[in-house]
């Protein structure tokens, strides 16, 4: 006879030995890593300041003073913050469908314009009714500018990296002829609409700072995006695409139908960020509204792994580092165009370094 | 008679506009045919023009600015081929962290050393009239009335092309953008191939963006580049992977751009910004024609490993 009891502790160490070495390995890849890299790039800053011949102590003070110097500083990291999350999140559902999404630029342009447009006609509307509307218009034009792509991709099997950069360009002008055409200022002056109605502004969350109501839907989106991700049958399915389309296929699940979803849900997340940004902060449409966030949002997506929950966070960085970097400029005379180079330089030694430690695995 | 000089110009500034991303799209051709895409040429081409721009300045000699953005942008190409080939990271996600860092260091070196100088204006690269051949009407003034780089550029492309379809060496960068393991069946060396073939498409896109700073603009502005670099991603597939292809759509780029200059300076009522974006409309246009009959590399965008 078998003694049962011993089999169950076998079982139960094992599980156990196996869940806490999955736990080390997320943990080593998930928050070990993104920490390396940032320590790397913000390394590789410091020499480049130092041939640059500016005092690297006193730009990295500053850029430590921008972040958490004050409270107010805070709210600024988290003001920037807000879209920069929302596309991530969107953007991590996409990349975790295998669907390369770079169009979240155009996306937020669509949206920001659907928002504006309700922002300047619905004025008469009460606001509880009128910011959402505003809201779930950005989302949804932000959305079907996305399933352009996704629609070619999936019945012409045109290539969504292109297409997406394309239509990123096609949505920039588009906003361009809407602020120099029918959608202009009534005085014609500049390229831009007249200011939206002032109750659609969303509301501040703290007094004597920028930051507004649109945060707490960065902080919403990510933990629903996880949701779906992780615990529904449906986000299986999209995930279960991104690791092998073939066998997703041949497991029985409708390849297209998971990209197209995916692509949706990721522009309609840049597209919300977009009408946010036009509700919370700028308050009108117009020109080049948007500093290259559609791209920042791939960034801050890959940080954080591809995962919703981890954009805030990566976000976060992001919207501090910008902030940071515009005190570096003020008092330490150093470009703030040196976000863009830390940016640029985490992702590059965050793929690096994640390249590698899958490379020591598959020897060992 | 003044329609025929409307055209003569609108087609030389249709030239003028076709050759930085003729550099760059039959440089980055070469790099998909080996297999590697890079979607951070746009921030290889500011490297270039910012390292162009820095070089003339400094030393008064064009030509010395244009090699050193070309070297430049090669060491940033070579950089990416270390996270991409050698190491194997995802080439979308690495070359769009070298977008970030192109973008973020061309302002930064200009800021940092260019933040207090007044008089910043260089020597333009003068336009060289080939004898006899810049006489003939319209097509003369077109194109053999250009500088340098326009002349480069134009022959770039037949010269690529020939090193792509005739020699050994343009077959090998083509089997290893298709069947990376048969290449390396045959002796030889992969990763070798794509380093070189990555490498020179850098070298291009620099020449490219320093063609913006000291042959068109004759200055540097931040983000001067404007997203040609991402056209140049467009201009590829839109010539269908092929270097005569990529000189022929960034023609067609060219042309819509000098159309659109054009007609915003004759203050014409027509809403520029549907002109500006005739182009991208184009390229989705023309790969929904020429689907199904692709010519892209099989292993484009696949890390290659050797155990695999």
């Amino acid at each position: 006879m078998r003694d049962w009891r011993l089999e169950i502790e076998n079982i139960l160490t094992m599980t156990t030995t196996t869940l806490s070495r999955q736990t080390g390995a997320a943990l080593w890849r998930n928050v070990a890593l993104p920490i390396l890299a940032i320590l790397a790039a913000l390394l590789v800053g410091a020499l480049m300041l130092a041939i640059s011949g500016f005092d690297v102590a006193a730009a990295y003070s500053a850029l430590w003073s921008g972040i958490f110097g004050n409270a107010r500083n805070l709210g600024e990291a988290m003001l920037r913050a807000t879209p920069l999350i929302l596309i991530g999140a969107g953007i991590a559902i996409a990349f975790r469908c295998g669907i390369w999404n770079i169009g979240a630029e155009g996306q937020f342009y669509m949206g920001a314009a659907a928002g504006a447009f309700i922002g300047l006609t619905a004025s008469d509307l009460p606001a509880w009714l009128s910011i959402p509307m505003a809201l779930l218009a950005g989302a949804l034009c932000g959305g079907l500018w996305a399933a352009i792509a996704g629609w070619l991709k999936v019945r012409l099997g045109l290539n969504e990296v292109v297409t997406t950069i394309m239509l990123n360009y096609i949505a920039i002008g588009i906003v361009g002829y809407l602020v120099t055409g029918p959608m202009q200022e009534a005085s014609r002056y500049n390229p831009q609409t007249d200011e939206i109605a002032a109750g659609m502004v969303l509301p501040r969350l703290f007094s004597g700072m920028r930051v507004h109501a649109g945060f707490l839907l960065a902080l919403i989106v990510p933990v629903l995006a996880a949701i779906l991700l992780f615990r529904t049958p449906r986000g299986f399915a999209l995930r279960a695409v991104g690791f092998n389309p073939e066998a997703a296929q041949h497991a029985g699940i409708n390849v297209n139908r998971q990209y197209m979803l995916a692509i949706g849900l990721s522009g309609a997340a840049a597209g919300l960020a977009g009408a946010v940004e036009v509700l919370g902060v700028i308050g009108r449409l117009y020109e080049n509204i948007s500093p290259g966030y559609g791209f920042t949002g791939i960034a801050v997506s890959l940080l954080a792994a591809n995962h919703p929950v981890g954009t805030i966070f990566s976000g976060l960085l992001f919207g501090a580092l910008t902030t940071g970097a515009e005190l570096m400029q003020l008092t330490a005379k150093i470009p703030s165009a040196m976000t863009f180079i830390l940016q640029g330089l985490i992702i590059a030694f965050l793929v690096s370094f994640r390249a590698m430690q899958g490379r020591v695995w598959r020897r060992g | 008679m003044e329609w025929i000089i409307g055209l003569q110009a609108l087609l030389q500034a249709t030239v003028r506009m076709a050759a930085p991303l003729t550099f760059t799209a039959v440089g980055e051709t070469y790099g998909e045919r080996a297999g590697v895409i890079n979607i951070g040429l746009e921030g290889l081409m500011l490297i270039g023009a910012v390292v162009a721009y820095a070089v003339a300045f400094a030393s008064g000699n064009i030509w010395l600015g244009v090699l050193a953005a070309g070297l430049a942008a090669m060491v940033f190409g070579m950089l990416f081929g270390v996270v991409t080939i050698t190491l194997g990271a995802n080439q979308i996600v690495a070359g769009a962290a070298l977008n970030l860092v192109g973008l973020g260091l061309s302002s930064f070196i200009y800021r940092a050393f260019f933040g207090t100088v007044t008089d910043r204006a260089i020597q333009p690269l003068e336009a060289v009239k080939i004898p006899l051949l810049s006489q003939i009407p319209v097509l003369g003034p077109v194109l053999f009335e250009q500088n340098m780089l326009v002349y480069m550029a134009l022959l770039l492309a037949p010269l690529a092309a020939w090193v792509l379809n005739r020699t050994m060496l343009g077959l090998a960068i083509r089997s290893v953008g298709e069947h990376p393991k048969a290449t390396a069946t045959a002796g030889l060396s992969v990763i070798g191939l794509r380093y070189g073939a990555v490498a020179f498409g850098a070298l291009l896109a620099g020449v490219g963006g320093a063609y913006l700073s000291v042959a068109y603009a004759n200055q540097f502005v931040e983000n001067m580049v404007a997203g040609r670099g991402f056209i140049a991603l467009a201009i590829v597939v839109f010539g269908r992977w092929s270097p005569l292809g990529a000189l022929w759509a960034s023609l067609l780029f060219g042309f819509t751009f000098a159309l659109q200059l054009r007609l915003q300076a004759a203050n014409i009522q027509i809403a520029y910004q549907f002109l500006q974006i005739l182009p991208y409309v184009a390229t989705i246009v023309a790969m929904i024609l020429l689907r199904g009959q692709s010519a892209q590399p099989k292993a484009l965008g696949i890390p290659y490993t050797e155990r695999a």
